[in-house]
C-alpha cells in the first residue's frame, strides 16, 4: 500500500516540478511575505514588540488568503483533469485503490505546498529578525506559523480534490472551488461580524460566536495563532474572540479538517464512474 | 482450447431510460483474440468498462479469472488501452510507463524492455506532449504489456495509426495471444481487425447479435456473389434473358447468386460460349457482412 502510495506521489511531485507549480508557489509565497515584512515594519515601536513579532502577525493574515488558494489551485484539476483526459480509467485499472491515488496525490501537493511556506515565511522571517531584533518566543511564533500554514493547506488540497470528484469536468471544479475560496476565506467571516453586529452583544456574540468562528479552518488558523502569541495577538487584533476559546479548540479544528476532508473526498471519489 | 479467462453472463446496464447493454454473455480463453464490433454506442466501451469494475452492471454477472471485476485479482490480471489515451503532457514515456510497472508490480528494470518492443526507445526521454498520436499508442502499448496480462482490453487501438503502425499493433497483439493473453479489440469496423482475430463478436444497441469465427459468420449470413458478367459484342440482351440478370450498361450483366449456386451458375455462363466475353467474382466484402449483422439489413 505504502509502496504505490508513494509510486502516485513520486508521478505527483514530478508533474508539480514540470509544470512550474512549485516555483510559482514558492515564489508568491517569498514575494508577498517578504513585502508584507517590509511593510509591516512601522508599527514596531508603537506596540513595543521586536520586528520578527509584527512579521509574523501580517503574515498570519497574508496566509489565511494565500494557503487556501495555492492549494485549492493545486488540487482542483487532479481528479476532474485526469478524468476528462481519459488518464484515470487507465489508472484505475491498475491494482492501486482510490484512496491510495489521493493519498499518493495528496503527499506530493503538500510537499510542494510546505517547501512554498518554508521558504517564503523563513526568508521574510529571517529578514525581519536580521533588520529588527528576534527573540525565542518570535521564533516560535514564525515556527507556528510555518506550521499551522501547512496544515491549513492541507485542508484546502482535501476540500479541493473533493471538489474536483465532484464538478465531473475541470472547469467545474475550478468554479467551484473558488466559490468554496469565497465562502470560506471572505463570506464566513462577514456573515458571522453581521450577525456580531446585529446581536449587539447578546448571547450569541459571548457564546455561540468564538465557537462558529473555530469551525472554519481558516479562522481556526488564526485563533491558534494569536491565542498562542501575545505579542501576534496584540499586532493583529483578535484576542477578544480567541480568550472567549479553551486553548485547544482552535487547534483541534484545524487538525481534524485536514482528516475529515480527506474522508470526504475519498467518499465522492469512490463514488466517481470514470 | 485453454482456460476461460473472461466470462461474461446474461451482463445488463440501464443508463437512464437506455438500456445500454442487454443480455450480452461471451467468453474470452486464453490466447484467443477477439473483435468486439459495433457501431458508436453500441455498448463496447461501456462493456470494457464493467469488465474493469468501473462501471457497475445492473444485470448478469461479469468474472475475470475467476473473481469479480475491479478486484485487486481481476485488475492484476487485466491491462487495458483506452480509447484515444492522454497520458500527462509533462512526463517522459519512461516515467510514466515506470509508474505503471511499480503499480503493476513488475520490476522497473524491464520498462526499458517495453518501450525497445514498441518502438519507443529512443523517444524514452523525451516529454509525452512532444508525441505523436501514433507514439502516444504505442506507449499506451507498452502499459497493455507490462506483467503479462491474462487478458487486455484494447479500445479502438488502431484508430488514427497509419497502415505500418497498424501492422506494427498487430504483430504485438499476436504475440502477446501466442503467449496466453486473451485479447478483445473493440473496434468499429471490421476491415482493421479481420484476418487478426479467432473470432467475431458484434454488438448492436446493446445486444450481442453475433459470435462466430469469419468463416461461420459468412456462412450463416449467406450472402450472395456478385457476378460481373461481361458479353461479346450486343450479347447482353440474350445473357440477362437467360440468367435473369440486371444489365448495368451496354454491356455488362450482374448477377447475385447465393455462396451454394455459384458453381451452377458459372458452370451454364461457360456453356454460352462467345457470348460471354469476362466474368468478374466479388465475393461478399467484410464490410457488407458486418452491416448485414451490425445493422440487421438484409441485402
Amino acid at each position: 500500500m505504502i509502496r504505490r502510495i508513494l509510486a502516485v506521489a513520486m508521478i505527483e511531485a514530478t508533474i508539480t516540478r514540470r509544470n512550474r507549480w512549485l516555483l510559482m508557489a514558492t515564489v508568491i509565497m517569498v514575494l508577498f511575505a517578504v513585502a508584507l515584512t517590509l511593510a509591516g515594519s512601522a508599527p514596531t515601536g508603537t506596540l513595543g514588540v521586536n520586528m520578527l513579532t509584527v512579521s509574523v502577525a501580517s503574515m498570519t493574515t497574508l496566509s489565511v488568503y494565500l494557503a487556501p488558494l495555492l492549494a485549492l489551485m493545486m488540487a482542483f484539476d487532479s481528479i476532474a483533469g485526469e478524468a476528462e483526459r481519459g488518464g484515470l480509467g487507465l489508472l484505475l485499472s491498475y491494482p492501486v485503490s482510490r484512496a491510495e491515488i489521493l493519498l499518493g496525490k495528496f503527499v506530493a501537493h503538500l510537499s510542494a505546498l510546505a517547501f512554498a511556506m518554508i521558504v517564503g515565511f523563513g526568508v521574510a522571517g529571517g529578514l525581519a529578525a536580521v533588520q529588527g531584533g528576534v527573540d525565542a518566543a518570535s521564533l516560535v511564533a514564525l515556527v507556528r506559523l510555518i506550521l499551522t500554514s501547512i496544515l491549513l493547506g492541507a485542508a484546502f488540497l482535501a476540500l479541493g480534490y473533493m471538489l474536483s470528484a465532484l464538478a465531473g469536468s475541470a472547469t467545474g471544479a475550478a468554479g467551484l472551488s473558488a466559490g468554496l475560496w469565497m465562502v470560506f476565506v471572505v463570506l464566513y467571516d462577514l456573515g458571522l461580524l453581521g450577525a456580531v453586529v446585529f446581536d449587539a452583544g447578546g448571547w450569541f456574540t459571548q457564546t455561540l460566536f468564538p465557537w462558529a468562528l473555530a469551525a472554519n479552518p481558516a479562522d481556526a488558523f488564526r485563533l491558534w495563532n494569536v491565542a498562542a502569541s501575545d505579542g501576534v495577538a496584540m499586532a493583529t487584533g483578535l484576542s477578544g474572540a480567541a480568550s472567549a476559546l479553551p486553548d485547544w479548540v482552535a487547534p483541534t479544528s484545524l487538525l481534524l479538517w485536514p482528516v475529515l476532508a480527506l474522508l470526504l473526498a475519498r467518499y465522492f471519489f469512490e463514488r466517481l464512474e470514470p | 482450447m485453454g482456460e476461460i479467462v473472461l466470462n461474461i453472463e446474461n451482463a445488463g446496464k440501464s443508463r437512464a431510460a437506455l438500456q445500454v447493454l442487454d443480455g450480452v454473455s461471451l467468453n474470452a480463453a486464453t490466447g484467443q483474440r477477439i473483435a468486439l464490433l459495433g457501431h458508436n454506442g453500441a455498448g463496447k466501451s461501456t462493456l470494457m468498462k464493467a469488465v474493469l469494475g468501473l462501471t457497475p452492471l445492473s444485470a448478469g454477472r461479469i468474472s475475470v479469472a475467476g473473481s469479480a471485476p475491479g478486484s485487486a485479482a481481476a485488475r492484476a490480471a487485466t491491462a487495458y488501452l483506452p480509447e484515444a489515451v492522454a497520458f500527462h503532457k509533462s512526463l517522459t514515456g519512461r516515467e510514466q510507463l515506470t509508474l505503471f510497472a511499480r503499480l503493476a508490480d513488475c520490476p522497473v528494470a524491464q520498462v526499458a524492455g517495453y518501450l525497445d518492443r514498441v518502438g519507443l526507445s529512443e523517444a524514452a526521454d523525451r516529454r509525452i506532449g512532444t508525441y505523436s498520436k501514433g507514439m502516444r499508442q504505442r506507449l499506451g502499448l507498452a502499459q497493455v504489456l507490462l506483467g503479462r496480462p491474462k487478458l487486455a482490453l484494447l479500445d479502438e487501438p488502431t484508430s488514427g495509426l497509419d497502415p505500418i503502425s497498424r501492422h506494427e499493433l498487430y504483430a504485438i497483439i499476436d504475440e502477446m495471444a501466442e503467449l496466453g493473453t486473451a485479447v478483445l479489440i473493440a473496434s468499429h469496423t471490421l476491415t482493421e481487425v479481420e484476418a487478426r482475430t479467432d473470432r467475431i463478436a458484434i454488438l448492436r444497441a446493446g445486444r450481442l447479435v453475433a459470435d462466430d469465427t469469419l468463416e461461420n459468420l459468412t456462412l450463416r449470413a449467406g450472402l450472395p456473389t456478385r457476378l460481373r458478367i461481361r458479353a461479346n459484342g450486343d450479347a447482353a440482351g440474350r445473357i440477362v434473358d437467360a440468367t435473369g440478370g440486371t444489365r448495368v450498361n451496354g454491356m455488362s450483366v450482374d448477377l447475385l447468386c447465393a455462396p451454394e449456386r455459384k458453381m451452377t451458375e458459372l458452370r451454364r455462363l461457360s456453356a454460352m460460349g462467345d457470348v460471354v466475353a469476362d466474368i468478374e467474382m466479388h465475393p461478399p466484402r467484410l464490410e457488407d457482412l458486418y452491416r448485414h449483422y451490425s445493422t440487421g439489413e438484409n441485402h
